[in-house]
């Protein structure tokens, strides 16, 4: 049904999609959290920094990552001489250009749903003994866990659709940095692939329906054990 | 026991909370806007004092000269929330069970049964009712075995039919030998029914402390418990039930009250609490007349104030005790019957007057009728 490349720029859009989420999640609940619930000098200034991919054209934003992760960059020689990381035209590079892009998105619907918890709850649980720690892990994290949800699949499907910051940082290289989006990109250039790009565009079309209603379902199911009883065998 | 002493400036007001608290069932009474609320606060490590020191059995809280302020997880000081403050995502069981101390310390049992908890464990706060919320507060905060449990106005939010729900389990608490309790409430009824001891804050102060039928017969201290909502708290046993007539008799020190019907064997002590609104006074002891109770008394004051109202002090006595007893009457009354104090009357207390909310009973399920 699908040509190789064709399942291979699939495949390769998962992975990258994966990967950007895996370590832009963690770093986002954190921060979220962090400007729900601190006030700090310089909060302005994280906040404006924040919104900064989504406001910059993304091939400006894919030349800074270039700077900052290429092989002669700060960044870029950092991770190769200690990790052998390589970032400029690998795959890698596509996950992250993926995640910055898709970050100031996955951040935004976590910080609201963090400033939605009733910090008198965290007193509560604070009077029941609870450390800091204990009262994120067992009380604010996942009474904001719609939020995060949110922000996870906003942010899966942003890093899906990533164009142009990741063709300036990894360029368009079939099997390493060629995703979905960048082989439909190619497609088109082809006379007579008309057919490849609709099959292409479909599988889009699927993947992104298929993670808004998963995310539905899943925010639902968080909203309803807050107002419900547990059904048998679920407590 | 519980040793407070501290200074906080608030917007507007100085705090300045001053008292102790032995043990068993301590109220903060007073007005909204009078402190209460920002002392449990500070006592539970929710609020910091600007100076001053807590501590509890001796164990320090809050020191300003030491520097010592442990966290609110450190201090062992539960705390029942007006709104309950229950954890949304978690069934009552795992709310209960929500501090380390609680499934270790083997109180669970008993602690769901006193709460009568025991078909509400697998259900999600949402579900419940406001009374059955504050039940479920009630036992998380005692499960957390703590050394002292603040319970902020818990009833405040609820309607009378829930408050009568749940009152009967705060006084099989008290009675319980749970740890000390400092309730903070500005309703009148329930501080007379569930305290041994009143601490009257006023203006971010404490205006008085004592027991409870010292602070509530108090004429001067009228104007902050209360006119219309004040009256004496006397303890009562049950002397002579007359059935076909549906009353009680309740002997008193100094004398004996004729109430509508307490469902209490005869012997069994209670509390009651004659409002100052229904006593009325009367010089020459009224004969054909509806009111079941008239004591024999003596003026002890008489409050002066702009008002039209005055609250008068009787002295109630016999060979058994004294009572003191309020009065609320009009300036023209204190004129006319020239009442002053030494005066020789007769107080004049409807039956009808007293009714279940004046009257601290045991849980309905184990009255014995």
């Amino acid at each position: 049904m699908l040509s190789e490349a064709e399942s291979d720029a699939l495949l390769l859009s998962l992975k990258v999609s994966f990967w950007s989420l895996l370590f832009a999640l963690p770093v986002a609940v954190a921060l979220g959290w962090v400007l729900a619930r601190k006030e700090f000098r310089g909060k302005l200034f994280v906040n404006a920094f924040l919104t900064l991919p989504l406001v910059l054209p993304p091939v400006v934003t894919g030349f800074v990552l270039l700077i900052l992760f290429g092989n002669q960059g700060w960044i870029g020689s950092w991770l190769k001489a200690w990790f052998g990381i390589e970032i400029a035209f690998r795959w890698t590079g596509a996950a992250v250009a993926a995640g910055v892009m898709a970050f100031p998105l996955i951040v935004r619907p976590i910080r609201l749903s963090f400033e939605a918890v009733d910090p008198r709850l965290e007193q509560a649980a604070a009077t029941l003994g609870a450390g800091r720690w204990r009262r994120f892990a067992t009380i604010s994290l996942p009474l904001a866990m719609p939020g995060v949800l949110a922000g996870a699949v906003l942010g899966f499907a942003k890093a899906l659709g990533e164009f142009g910051a990741t063709v300036t940082l990894v360029s368009n290289i079939p099997g390493e940095t060629q995703t979905l989006s960048l082989a439909v990109y190619s497609l088109l250039q082809v006379p007579g692939e008309e057919s490849a790009v609709l099959r292409l565009t479909l599988i889009a079309i699927a993947i992104s329906v298929l993670a808004v209603v998963a995310s539905e379902i899943l925010a639902r199911r968080a909203r309803r054990s807050l107002s419900a009883e547990d059904r048998p065998g679920n407590a | 026991m519980l040793d407070i002493d501290v200074a906080k400036q608030r917007a507007g007001t100085a705090l300045e909370i001053r008292f102790e608290s032995a043990g068993g069932v301590t109220a903060l009474f007073g007005r909204s806007g009078a402190g209460k609320t920002s002392t449990v606060q500070m006592i539970a490590g929710l609020m910091r004092p600007d100076a001053g020191r807590i501590a509890i059995n001796g164990r320090v809280l809050f020191d300003s000269h030491t520097g010592i302020d442990l966290a609110a997880p450190q201090r062992r000081v539960g705390v029942v929330f007006q709104e309950g403050r229950l954890f949304p995502h978690l069934t009552v069981r795992r709310n209960l069970l929500y501090a380390k101390a609680a499934g270790d310390n083997g109180r669970y049992g008993g602690v769901i049964a006193m709460l009568g908890l025991e078909g509400l464990l697998e259900r999600k706060p949402a579900t419940l009712s406001g009374g059955e919320q504050q039940r479920v507060a009630i036992g998380r905060a005692l499960l957390s075995n703590p050394d002292i449990l603040l319970m902020d106005e818990p009833l405040a939010s609820l309607d009378a039919a829930r408050k009568a729900e749940i009152l009967p389990y705060i006084e099989r608490l008290r009675d319980e030998a749970g740890p000390p309790i400092v309730y903070v409430s500005h309703q009148i009824d329930e501080v007379a029914r569930l305290a041994d001891r009143i601490v009257l804050l006023s203006d971010g102060s404490v205006a008085a402390t004592g027991s409870v039928d010292e602070i509530f017969s108090r004429p001067d201290l009228m104007p902050l418990t209360g006119r219309f909502q004040a009256g004496a708290v006397l303890g009562a046993r049950v002397a002579e039930q007359d059935v076909p007539g549906r009353m009680s008799r309740l002997a008193v020190p100094g004398g004996s009250l004729w109430v509508p019907s307490v469902p209490l064997p005869v012997g069994s002590a209670m509390r009651i609490r004659v409002r100052a609104r229904d006593v009325s006074v009367a010089l020459d002891k009224p004969d054909r007349i509806s009111i079941r109770n008239t004591l024999p008394g003596t003026v002890v004051s008489v409050t002066e104030s702009d008002g039209p109202f005055r609250t008068i002090a009787i002295s109630v006595a016999d060979e058994t005790g004294e009572s003191r007893i309020a009065a609320t009457v009009t300036a023209n009354a204190v004129r006319d019957l020239g009442l002053a104090p030494g005066v020789a009357v007769f107080a004049l207390i409807k039956s009808v007057a007293m009714d279940r909310r004046s009257m601290a009973l045991p849980p309905r399920d184990e009255i014995v009728t």
